[in-house]
């Protein structure tokens, strides 16, 4: 229960704040920011977006993530069998009922096949909006995926221009970036003091602001970003329990509900390191400031790329990253959560799993959908396992790798 | 006007095997006893998959090409299917999955014993041809962690605006060049003579033809062949091993004169329980059929008259009937836009055009589509495709659920009293055309 005053009276407005975002799936800010800019708003699924570009030209990017369980699906559910994952029925959702009206088109990353044919049944169901599938190479090499990924951001751009964007010019590319850069360090100093000291940003937290990020402009979000991080140093309320640190993976595109997260943290879990959210966090480290800035976007998808799911990895071992970032979280266990019939995620756990087990780290697993209700039963099996790792592991490791 | 049909009069006549069928199982055959020699005779392989392969590129390297997919769905048709899922699944893999996927891995964990009884070689390379499934990109993920061997890939870009442009054209055409080529070069120590290819290329254009034509033989009435359970045997030789062989060239000229044959004498198409006789519903069908009842599948059209005149799925391995053919004149170049042309790397607004010209070239009565549950690349969406065709063509539409290779997701009755509800739509909308 947070109390009224004090810092954190000050962290609740902040996550209040950030919470509103959230729930608000006719993306109200984004009217009030289109209102008072005049400039267009352009959605984006799941998982990677240029949003520097989209800046560049004043644009802004609006992730789309759903509706987890704020909608009642009504006309989405008649677009897709049960067989098929949740995002794409509570997205066709919001559009069919005007929550996207907003937005002047779509943005349809390359993620999986689903996604993929939202991108054709968007252009059938919205024929006058944008809508635009961003292909992405799976070959990273400089001379023929970046290539291909070059021509992929200026035929995005010059769909944004013909829609009545300002056209591309190298020099507000470089400043957006600048802006990005500088919003990646904000995101990642909060991902770094969470590993460190879990209590101080609980999860729940965290993922709103990134969700808030989501449809705030990058300067808000930045700022939003640092009110929270001052409030957090503010505050000497919050205290370290005994709970187990966990990485949490397999949540890349579709989200779990927000209840489900604040399960996972009640059942015994410090979320150390995730990927939700993840166009936050899909580069690691600043992209180049000096370069050509539309050469630099190509070079940090190629070279700065995380690991992920719908990213072809040719060298090295599957799994090995998230051991590396068990290690790096230090972390005592993980907890793979994948959306139903996700099928880039659900076919990489068995390949994590053996990784894993070969690291001596333990794992369990379950599936959701952004609009469970229900989480008494992984209530109960996260809290077994945080036990078990509380009561099992080797005490004297159970902290060490976290400082 | 349309004449009416007595419902009860048998649709179907006694059973008769045709030349092409002997033929094409022959071929068959021999292209796996030939991979089950490999380790004595010497020869290699690349496991690749369907959708645009490359295996006239493959086989002038004397590459013999393995097709994880093809090896799911025979398994599957020997009734093997559900116990390799289930290994698969024992390994943690998730109900939830492609059944192709968990089907191959059961089979290669339960010693990797194709369709003929022989044990299928190790691949010497994974040649990841990246075209319409994200799935496949797993697949080989998971493929490249139990064989020690080197994994090529080539990524082709989506089809999402309905063209193919110059740079999406450039890019595959680099990876070919510089990565797909390399590796086959390295695998099979041989060097890349393009001249070879070429007179591959030449013999895949004869054999498109003639597939072509069987293809839209449909259009007659009665048609003389089923486009989607016969059109599986069909595509069988041209979407796998042989494409780009004399082998290929010969099946293809021997099954259209069957065809044309049939034709000339007004016969249906002949199924594993004899040929139609009666047709009484013209479809066209979009996805891929289930395989561990096909006949049974089969049967349950065949038995109400029922012939699918197109289907998209005879459109996998490539779409000639718009007018693609290989060209030899500009070998990298075609083989990429066949890579591009697969019917799963179209858009959904190229299907929806696709299944709408279908039923109106093809003057069937409606759409059905067969909806898979383990195949995202082709279900997602298919609810949509099935209202906007209706739309555009004013003729019903149907849908069923079935899955690749899962029995558990085969419900003969359900799917038998969906057709007939359908059959009776269609029967209701010619009885108001005719009164």
């Amino acid at each position: 229960m947070r109390s009224p005053a004090g810092p954190e009276g000050e962290l609740g407005k902040i996550v209040g704040i950030a919470e509103k975002l959230y729930r608000d799936t006719a993306l109200g800010s984004v009217r009030e920011w289109k209102g008072r800019t005049g400039s267009l708003a352009v959605g984006f699924m799941p998982v990677y977006i240029p949003r520097e570009l989209l800046h560049a030209q004043g644009v802004l990017p609006v992730g789309i993530m759903g509706g987890g369980d704020n909608l009642e699906i009504i006309r989405g559910d008649a677009y897709y069998q049960s067989y098929i994952c949740h995002i794409p029925r509570s997205t066709l959702e919001m559009g069919l009922d005007g929550s996207l009206d907003v937005l002047d088109g779509m943005i349809f990353p390359a993620t999986c096949d689903v996604i993929r044919n939202l991108s054709g049944m968007w252009k059938l169901q919205f024929p006058h909006k944008l809508s635009f599938y961003l292909d992405v190479p799976q070959d990273f090499d400089r001379g023929i995926g970046g290539e291909f990924y070059g021509r992929a951001l200026m035929d995005l751009s010059r769909a944004l221009t013909a829609r009545g964007a300002r056209p591309y010019e190298a020099a507000s590319l470089r400043k957006s970036i600048a802006l990005y850069n500088a919003n990646r360090m904000q995101v990642e100093s909060l991902f770094d003091l969470r590993r460190r000291e879990p209590w101080k940003v609980p999860t729940s937290e965290l993922y709103l602001l990134l969700r808030a990020g989501q449809v705030l402009c990058v300067e808000d979000f930045t700022k939003l970003l640092a009110d929270y991080g001052e409030a957090l140093e503010a505050d000497t309320t919050r205290r370290m329990m005994d709970q187990a640190r966990v990485v949490v993976t397999g949540s890349f595109c579709e989200q779990p509900p927000l209840g489900l997260i604040r399960t996972l943290e009640r059942s015994g879990c410090y979320i150390v390191d995730d990927d939700f959210v993840q166009v936050h966090r899909w580069i690691r480290g600043p992209i180049r400031e000096t370069a050509d800035p539309l050469d630099a976007l190509v070079e940090a998808f190629l070279d700065q790329g995380v690991d992920s799911p719908i990213r072809f990895i040719a060298g090295g071992e599957k799994g090995s990253e998230l051991v590396r970032r068990v290690r790096c979280a230090g972390a005592e266990g993980v907890v793979f959560c994948a959306a139903s019939f996700c099928d880039p995620a659900l076919l990489d756990q068995p390949m994590a799993i053996k990784v894993l087990e070969k690291a001596g780290v333990p794992y369990t697993a379950f599936k959701f959908a952004e609009n469970n209700g229900q989480f008494q039963v992984i209530r109960e099996q996260t809290g077994t396992f945080a036990d078990s790792i509380k009561l099992w592991s080797d005490e004297g490791n159970r902290h060490a790798d976290a400082h | 006007m349309p004449t009416p049909i007595d419902p009860k009069a048998p649709a179907v006549s006694a059973v008769c095997k045709e030349d092409s069928q002997l033929r094409q199982k022959r071929m068959i055959a021999e292209h796996y006893h030939r991979l089950a020699g490999c380790p004595g005779s010497g020869e290699k392989n690349a496991y690749t998959f369907v959708p645009g392969n490359l295996t006239e590129l493959l086989r002038s390297f004397d590459l013999l090409p393995v097709l994880p997919e093809i090896n799911a769905l025979q398994s599957a048709m020997r009734g093997k299917s559900r116990e390799y899922i289930a290994v698969a699944e024992k390994l943690g893999h998730s109900e939830d999955v492609c059944t192709y996927v968990k089907c191959d891995l059961g089979m290669m964990k339960s010693g990797n014993v194709g369709p003929t009884g022989e044990r299928l070689p190790d691949p010497d390379l994974l040649l990841l041809s990246y075209t319409g499934c994200f799935t496949f990109m797993k697949w080989f993920e998971i493929l490249k962690e139990e064989y020690s061997c080197p994994v090529a890939m080539l990524h082709v870009p989506y089809q999402a605006d309905g063209v193919v442009t110059e740079e999406m054209r450039r890019y595959v055409v680099a990876q070919l060049k510089e990565k797909i080529i390399p590796a086959l070069e390295s695998v099979s120590g041989r060097r890349y003579d393009e001249d070879r290819l070429r007179e591959m290329l030449a013999l895949s254009a004869r054999a498109e033809d003639d597939l072509v034509a069987v293809l839209e033989s449909a259009k007659h009435r009665p048609s003389p062949i089923d486009a989607y359970f016969g059109g599986v045997y069909y595509i069988g030789p041209i979407f796998t091993a042989f494409r780009g062989t004399p082998e290929a060239v010969d099946y293809y000229r021997t099954l259209r004169e069957e065809v044309e044959e049939r034709k000339r004498l007004n016969l249906g198409p002949v199924t594993p329980d004899g040929a139609v006789d009666r047709e009484r519903f013209r479809l066209v069908v979009e996805g891929p059929p289930n395989w561990t009842s096909f006949r049974e599948f089969w049967k349950m059209f065949a038995d109400e008259g029922a012939v699918v005149v197109a289907s998209t799925y005879t459109k996998v391995g490539g779409v000639y009937d718009t007018g693609f053919r290989h060209d030899p004149s500009r070998p990298l170049e075609t083989l990429a836009d066949y890579c591009m042309g697969c019917y799963t790397n179209l858009s959904l607004p190229s299907r929806v055009d696709m299944l709408s010209r279908y039923v109106k070239d093809y003057d069937a009565d409606g759409l059905l589509v067969n909806s898979i549950k383990s195949c995202n690349s082709f279900s997602a969406g298919q609810l949509m495709i099935l209202r906007e065709v209706e739309k555009r063509t004013g003729r019903p539409g149907g849908f069923i659920e079935s899955d690749l290779v899962d029995p558990r997701y085969f419900s003969a009755a359900n799917i038998k009293n969906r057709l007939e509800s359908y059959f009776q739509m269609i029967e209701q909308k010619r009885m108001h055309a005719v009164h």
